[in-house]
């Protein structure tokens, strides 16, 4: 029976890659249409996704990678010597996320009709190519987590590397009166360049371990025999090959997962509609790199103790921290939470590089639920604003509102007494920020908590996989103080939305959202507050589901201990975020749009206001560096390059010129006229015989044959 | 007494020569034609010589059918030739042979 199902598993992809091709070829003109065709495409996907991941329970000890995986082989690729094998393939690993992506990706579809204005006056002009978009991305997705080899992965991956420059630039001729911010075309631009580099490092990643071990299969990659192999063959020096293809791997998850320092494109891919910040940057493509580490791990802990999961964990524990404290200093509601996605992307990337691989997926699931929630009920607050303003502006004609002409519905300095205007979202907000800060018994605080006891645990009693005890408490401590980070400034956030009294007319006017809006918050708020108990300590589904039967690199997977100690501080520690965020912004609500914070820390807030001015630097370090190599190339290649080719040309002109002088007119030309001349000389002579009259004819046949007779006769013949 | 073949030989050539003369002097397309059959003629009287002096003691008659072939395609080429002479002369008012000269361009 499930066998059925697995055998289904190609179609999951397909659906919407059927729903986009049917748009764009067909139902472009037909929003309603449009709509239906995205919907019933991701619809299929989830609940055949879901058949199959709850098909999955049923034979976990068959079905936990490395080495239990059921798969579809499609078809092989002669390459020399080998074969490149494609296909599909299901383990639980798989299902997990079988059970996330296409449902979450659901609820954004849903949200997506009402964000996108549908039946309204304001629609949007290109709403059926949006609903195009995203279902191809949908099919990148499903098909990343049921390739069975790295080839359709990166496939897969760069379909969504497409998608997400189309998406976020999805508002392409939208430009601001500031020219130093960011344009949605800008944006676009700059995600799919910067996510390149960390493709491009993956790509060599696999290059050599196709070169090294002859096959890209993942069951065959992380068996135990090849891991042996790739961890006790060196590529130079003392490196194995294990440790480099690992660390080229993990590239491509730090540009997709934007980690440090390829973090720079998520914040200013929020430009693009709200929709896709919860598709993209919240639910899957950045945990498509955090899947890719998780999918990969085996590789990772193949050398025990090796540089790439310090550099893992270093990674994942940095971005986690810097991250956070960039998103206390950020006004815009979208980048606030982008910040947090970079950092409990950190958070899951840390976890990996610490061994904690149960934790880590158990955090990118439940991440991906509350996440998606908060980015969808922020789209929810910016188009009640929006709509607020309109109402506000026109409607009423209060003239303190009209002080710009660009309004800026994402400032949280113009919201505040949200929550009176828009309970739904404003609640399933506030149960998202519960979720995400970590607090009991809300499904951040179980997967949190598991990463930060796995941490502690292994500072304890030392770490799995050669991960040395002091790291894993560096890790802890990095982990801790993010979570703290976290909890303000979500409880920031909230207050600054939420709370208080209305700072501008548009927040005093926002209308709650439409139905098709509230209603997957409210889905998603549900899961938010009840997946967690899915992966308690004391009945953890998760290890059951991924962990218990995994043999990875001849090592089993550490059951994550419970440890009172950690729950107490993690809770302490997300309460005290709280409460200084309540110190701050909930005790006197703001009537000005000035933070206080700014005062309090001054240059310092000034610096993670400008994100640690991390795009200054590259842009000093590497964008202009690159521009004035460009100039000087163009120099270059105008002064020499140019010069050599039109001398060349010169050159070529000037020795054809004396050919043609010295050959062409006379030798060549001459023999063809000669011809012609001779040619009209011979016919002018013979033409005289040509009189036209049959007598002279008659008369010519005549001499001849009598010459021919006398010829004849003379000759005896 | 029979007459040597040479005598018949020497007819016929002195009718070919005279059809020939005619049909190179004269201007008259009809007349040109009269020429032409006088030869034809001329070669029907060698070849019926040539038979009687040959074929007969063998009793072939290729020679009289030869003549007869002769014969058949003379006359067809007369009718033809006529026709084309009253052709030319509805087009032309002429049956001048030297008139006739559009094959020279």
């Amino acid at each position: 029976m499930e066998e059925t199902f697995f055998n289904l598993t190609w179609l999951i992809p397909l659906f919407p890659l059927l729903a986009f091709a049917i748009i764009v070829l067909w139902a472009n003109e037909n929003r309603r249409l449009s709509t239906w065709i995205a919907w019933i495409g991701i619809g299929l996907s989830w609940i055949l996704g879901w058949i199959v991941f709850f098909s999955t329970f049923a034979a976990t000890r068959e079905l936990t990678p490395p080495r239990g995986v059921y798969r579809l082989p499609l078809y092989g690729i002669p390459a020399g010597s080998t074969e490149l094998q494609l296909g599909f393939q299901v383990d639980t690993l798989t299902g997990v996320m079988l059970f996330m992506v296409p449902f979450v990706c659901l609820m954004i579809f849903i949200y997506s009709k009402g964000y996108m204005n549908f039946g309204t006056a304001e629609v949007d002009p290109r709403y059926s190519r949006f609903f195009a978009y995203i279902s191809l991305f949908a099919c990148g997705m499903l098909g990343l987590v049921v390739s069975d080899n790295f080839v359709t992965l990166l496939v897969f991956w760069e379909i969504m590397g497409l998608c997400s420059y189309l998406l976020i630039g999805f508002w392409f001729d939208k430009s601001y009166a500031d020219p130093n911010r960011i344009t949605p075309k800008q944006a676009g631009l700059k995600a799919f360049l910067t996510t390149r580099i960390g493709d491009t490092l993956m790509l060599a990643g696999i290059l050599l371990l196709y070169s090294q071990v002859g096959t890209l299969t993942f069951r065959e990659v992380f068996s135990e025999e090849t891991l042996h192999t790739l961890a006790t063959t060196y590529a130079f020096g003392g490196v194995p090959w294990a440790t480099l293809i690992a660390l080229l791997i993990f590239g491509g998850a730090v540009g997709k997962s934007s980690q440090f320092p390829l973090h720079v494109w998520l914040p200013d891919a929020m430009e693009g509609p709200t929709p896709v910040s919860a598709l993209i940057h919240a639910a899957t493509m950045v945990s498509a790199g955090v899947y890719l580490v998780a999918r990969s791990f085996p590789l990772f802990v193949a050398v025990e103790g090796g540089v790439q999961l310090a550099v893992v964990a270093f990674i994942g524990a940095f971005t986690a921290i810097f991250a956070s404290t960039i998103a206390v200093a950020q006004n815009d509601i979208k980048r606030v939470l982008a910040y947090s996605t970079i950092s409990q992307l950190g958070y899951m990337i840390a976890a990996l590089g610490i061994g904690a691989y149960v934790a880590a997926v158990f955090h990118l699931i439940a991440h991906a639920f509350f996440k998606a929630l908060l980015f969808m009920a922020s789209g929810s607050v910016i188009h009640g604003v929006e709509h607020g303003h309109h109402a506000g502006v026109h409607g009423h004609h209060e003239p303190h509102d009209e002080r710009s002409a660009e309004f800026d519905a994402n400032d949280m300095m113009n919201m505040g007494g949200l929550l009176r205007r828009m309970p739904a979202t404003g609640w399933s907000f506030i149960i998202g920020a519960l979720a995400l800060t970590g607090i009991f018994p809300w499904a951040g605080f179980w997967s949190k908590d598991e990463i930060l006891a796995d941490a502690w645990n292994s500072f304890l009693h030392g770490g799995h996989f050669g991960v040395s005890s002091n790291w894993a408490f560096f890790v802890w401590i990095l982990l801790t103080i993010a979570a703290f980070l976290t909890a303000f400034y979500t409880g920031r956030q909230i207050f600054l939305t939420f709370a208080g009294k209305p700072r501008t007319a548009a927040a005093a006017h926002a209308p709650e959202s439409v139905p098709s809006m509230t209603a997957p918050l409210i889905i998603l708020a549900v899961f938010s507050t009840f997946l967690g108990l899915a992966g308690t300590p004391w009945a953890n589904q998760f290890y059951h589901l991924i962990g218990e039967w995994a043999d990875v690199a001849g090592h089993e997977i550490a059951h994550g201990e419970f440890s009172l100690t950690i729950a107490l501080v993690s809770t302490g520690v997300a309460l005290a975020g709280w409460a200084l965020a309540y110190l701050i912004y909930g005790l006197r609500p703001l009537t000005v749009a000035v933070d206080p914070l700014r005062r309090a820390l001054g240059p310092v807030y000034k610096w993670l206001e400008n994100k640690w001015y991390f795009d200054e630097i590259y842009n000093a370090i590497i964008v202009q560096p690159l521009i004035r190599l460009a100039r000087a190339s163009f120099v270059f290649d105008r002064g020499v390059i140019d010069a050599i080719v039109n001398a060349v040309g010169a050159f070529g002109r000037w020795i054809a010129g004396w050919l043609k002088r010295a050959i062409d007119n006379p030798i060549v030309d001459g023999a063809v006229n000669g011809v012609g001349r001779l040619t009209a000389w011979f016919g002018e002579f013979m033409r005289a015989t040509q009189t036209g009259n049959v007598q002279n004819y008659l008369l010519v046949a005549a001499v001849t044959v009598v010459l021919l007779l006398a010829l004849f006769l003379v000759r005896g013949g | 007494m029979d007459v040597p073949l040479s005598w018949y030989l020497v007819v016929a050539a002195a009718l070919f020569c005279i059809g020939l003369y005619g049909a190179l002097s004269r201007r008259n397309a009809i007349a040109v034609l009269m020429g032409v059959e006088l030869m034809l003629n001329a070669v029907n009287v060698n070849l019926i010589a040539f038979w009687r002096q040959i074929e007969v003691a063998r009793l072939g008659l290729s020679g009289q059918v030869f003549a007869m072939i002769v014969i058949t395609v003379a006359a067809a080429e007369a009718a033809v030739g006529l026709a084309l002479a009253i052709s030319v002369f509805r087009n032309r008012r002429s049956v001048a042979v030297e008139d006739v000269d559009t094959m020279k361009l």
